[in-house]
């Protein structure tokens, strides 16, 4: 009978804690989806909310949030997305800031392909019949790509050998597979425990392209949830810092 | 911005009604054989076939594109092959799109020519055999005219779904202007990009197209729905 | 190896059904394939047609060789017409476009004109030739495709069962057409049924089959007066003879007729002496007696022999008849086991058979 009345207050203890954690539904940028799924588990942990997660490319999340999908946090792969979403008074005033700024690589399957820091010098060799990028006009990375190669004087001379992926999987796809012989992706893409894990990769000085700047920005939708101001400020703490940084990224000054 | 097809929409344009033109053709040469063989044998191997040539109506474009990719890149066997006959690579250039588009449109052309074939039977054949026309003769002057509703449907169904195809086209095609830019991708670019106006001129069209397509096909041709 | 007519030996086995044939068969005239659904008839005809195929068959039509071993001669290349049960006119061509179809492919324009002619002329179709086939009645749609079989001067005919498809008026439509053919077809034809009717009225030899294997093979007159077929145990079971139109009768409105061992009287008919006509008479038109009837209301009054008797149900009893002294005529008589015992009748006897009616057959 004791045991029995103690089960129970355990039980009802446990009730009201879930009671009180809170749930959050967050819109997330393709390219962050590694990262974020061992945020939410590290948020879950710390904090008993549990954050739902949604994986596609900005521009949809635009379309998406715009058309009334239940998002109340968005981690945009960009700045202008969330922006333009604040000038249509999508967003809660005052909550945008950068979570992560990306690292821009080139990149190849053949380990051969890129010899260590040399890889402005096999851009401007051009000894190569196809070089992706992720499409300048819709993701973030290939507009840096361009400015790379804008500022290294290659990019008239290697335009005729561009391919497009619509997005950084898909880019990463084409040179994964050889059809294209490199490119350019995110250093979150081929890093592995803090090193390039396989070909061969060209870490781009940060000097040579805008810094790729991804916000994050509390949508009106979610003003009212304190799960999704409480997931705004987890990102920011060390635990959710360490992630970030272990999988190529690095923060803002 | 402004209002109408930008130049690089028309470029699109031209490009898809080429490929889905060459496809078509393409695709009723090489499909009628398989469509005829379908309808006829009796051979094991039937379901073997029937099988592979539907696989496109169930399989994701990612799965197909991946595939296609993988298929016709550096270490692929397509890929080897045109390698080694020094075509090069067949991803990202038009040839690799009409390649993969003959592929995915396949069924769309395959089966309604298959089933009109079945539906006029072995007699018409026998009559004509028995009137002295030889196998060809007995195809183009009894198999043609009397299938030609299935004909019809599987042109213009091979058509449409060439044109309307964009996953794997998104997998393969590496979005080069005039080669593999097709309005499909056009259209995702516009969307993706937030230009909601560029976007709506070619997806209605897509969408008038599509619609004057179809509407096409089931008054000229009210007996073959089997789409 | 004989050169003429047609040699055929066939042997399938598809498990629930096979077949296995040696038969020689007339190289003209008509022969009729016939037999119950499932006999073989029509697979027969296919395979002489080359629409079916075995491993080893053989085959050999008036002197040419269609099939051996190996060698096999394909549909298109066989110099023959082929009528199938339903029309199967082409849909996309009119009636004119269909008999063109196989002309322009059989060669020779000029001939193949006449054979057109000739063949829209037999059948009849001369104001139907610009119609498509759905413009067509069924009895319509069956002459236009026998006429297609013929423009293009095949050498041998194949037709099966062309009147099964059709109601018993569109029958009668047709029927007149194919007694034509019969009288003016040089080539020989095989003609697949399953109406004893049909074969009374067209054939002059019947192949008789049976679960896949020839039962018998005969003239029309032999297969119709055997007492051990089901033909002749029937409630109509009739004997079919040829006899020959001798004179007219004005007065009387008669017809005599003159049948090997004897001549028979006729409601007058609507053709020349000399012709030659086929007759069919009843089992149960015929009764006997021992003495030779003085007076009678009955006409044809014919000396017979007794060939053979057989019981059937219900008391019943079957007689089979020679006609005159060489027996050449076979008739057959229905009769009661009664009057069997009554009249004593046994083989061998001589005695005397009445005939009450006679139907003429084409």
């Amino acid at each position: 009978m004791r045991s029995f009345s103690s089960l129970l207050a355990i039980a009802l203890i446990f009730t009201l804690a879930v009671a009180q954690a809170e749930e959050v539904t967050v819109a997330v940028a393709a390219n962050f989806t590694a990262p974020m799924q061992e945020i939410a588990t590290a948020f879950a942990e710390d904090t008993e909310h549990q954050a739902r997660t949604a994986f596609a490319s900005s521009g949809r999340f635009y379309a998406q949030i715009h058309n009334g999908a239940p998002f109340e946090v968005f981690l945009s792969a960009d700045e202008t997305t969330p922006a333009r979403l604040a000038e249509d008074g999508m967003t809660v005033p005052d909550t945008r800031f950068t979570y992560a700024q990306g690292s821009l690589v080139l990149w190849s399957a053949d380990p051969e392909r890129i010899p260590a820091g040399e890889g402005a010098a096999v851009l401007h060799a051009g000894d190569f019949r196809k070089l992706a990028i992720a499409n300048p006009r819709t993701a973030p990375y290939g507009a840096a790509a361009i400015a790379v190669m804008q500022a290294l004087g290659v990019e008239d001379s290697l335009r005729p050998k561009f391919v497009q992926g619509e997005n950084l999987p898909q880019t990463y796809q084409f040179i994964s597979t050889g059809n294209a012989e490199l490119g350019f992706v995110a250093l979150s893409q081929v890093i592995k425990d803090g090193e390039i894990s396989a070909g061969s990769g060209w870490l781009v000085p940060e000097e040579l392209h805008a810094p790729i700047r991804q916000d994050a920005v509390l949508l009106t939708r979610g003003a009212d949830n304190p799960a999704a101001r409480a997931l705004l400020d987890y990102l920011q703490g060390e635990r959710a810092q360490a992630i970030i940084r272990a999988y190529g990224y690095h923060l803002p000054n | 911005m402004g209002l109408g097809f930008s130049d690089a929409d028309l470029q699109a344009i031209w490009l898809t009604a080429r490929l889905a033109g060459l496809t078509t053709v393409l695709l009723l040469i090489i499909g009628t054989p398989i469509a005829w063989w379908l309808a006829r044998t009796r051979s094991r191997l039937k379901a073997v076939v029937g099988a592979v040539v539907a696989l496109p109506l169930v399989l994701p474009a990612t799965v197909m594109g991946f595939y296609l990719l993988l298929v016709m890149g550096p270490q692929g066997p397509v890929g080897q092959l045109t390698q080694s006959l020094g075509i090069g690579l067949l991803p990202f250039t038009f040839w690799g799109l009409l390649l993969a588009s003959v592929f995915y449109s396949m069924p769309f052309v395959v089966q309604p020519i298959q089933n009109a074939i079945e539906a006029l039977g072995e007699r018409p054949l026998e009559v004509a055999a028995t009137l002295r026309a030889g196998p060809w003769d007995r195809f183009f002057t009894v198999v043609v005219p009397l299938a030609r509703p299935g004909f019809f449907t599987a042109a213009i169904l091979g058509f449409a779904h060439t044109v309307g195809e964009f996953g794997v086209v998104l997998m393969i095609g590496g979005n080069i202007p005039g080669a593999t830019r097709v309005v499909s991708v056009q259209i995702y670019d516009y969307v993706e990009a937030m230009d909601y106006a560029q976007a709506h001129w070619l997806a209605g069209s897509m969408v008038v197209f599509s619609f004057v397509v179809l509407l096409a096909l089931y008054t000229l041709n009210p007996q073959v729905r089997r789409f | 190896m004989a050169q003429n007519g047609i040699q055929a030996r066939f042997a399938l086995d598809y498990g629930d059904f096979s077949l296995k044939v040696d038969l020689d068969l007339p190289g003209r005239g008509v022969t009729a394939l016939f037999g119950h659904s499932g006999s073989g008839k029509t697979t027969l005809l296919r395979l002489i047609a080359g629409l079916n195929r075995t491993r080893d068959g053989y085959l050999r039509v008036n002197g040419v060789l269609w099939q051996e071993g190996k060698q096999f001669v394909p549909t298109h290349h066989r110099p023959l017409g082929y009528v199938f049960q339903e029309a199967s006119l082409f849909a996309h061509l009119t009636a004119r476009g269909n008999l063109a179809y196989g002309m322009k492919r059989a060669g020779n324009a000029a001939m193949g004109r006449d054979a057109l002619d000739q063949a829209v002329e037999l059948l009849g179709i001369s104001h139907l030739l610009e119609r498509r086939p759905h413009q067509l009645s069924g009895g319509e749609r069956q002459r236009v495709a026998i006429a297609r079989a013929l423009a293009v001067q095949p050498r041998l005919l194949l037709m099966d069962e062309p009147l099964a498809a059709l109601d018993l008026k569109r029958k009668r439509e047709i029927l007149p057409y194919l007694e034509r053919l019969h009288d003016t077809l040089e080539i020989p034809v095989l003609y697949v049924t399953h109406s004893p009717d049909e074969v009374a009225r067209l054939a002059d030899t019947v192949v008789m089959l049976e679960q896949g294997q020839v039962r018998t093979q005969g003239s029309v007159s032999a297969l119709f007066s055997r007492l051990d077929l089901t033909l002749a145990q029937d409630q109509d079971a009739s004997a079919i003879i040829e006899a020959v139109v001798l004179s007219h009768d004005d007065h009387y409105a008669l017809t005599r007729l003159k049948i090997a061992g004897g001549h028979l009287s006729v409601a007058r008919l609507q053709r020349h002496v000399g012709e030659l006509v086929r007759i069919r008479i009843h089992a149960r038109d015929v009764s006997l007696a021992l003495d030779e009837p003085g007076t009678s209301s009955i006409v044809n009054i014919l000396p017979a022999q007794i060939l053979e008797l057989r019981e059937l149900e219900q008391a019943q009893m079957v007689v089979k008849l020679g006609i005159g002294s060489s027996e050449q005529t076979l008739l057959l008589a229905r009769i009661t086991r009664h009057s069997c015992d009554r009249l004593r009748l046994h083989q061998g006897q001589s005695l005397f058979a009445q005939v009450k009616a006679v139907a003429l057959m084409d």
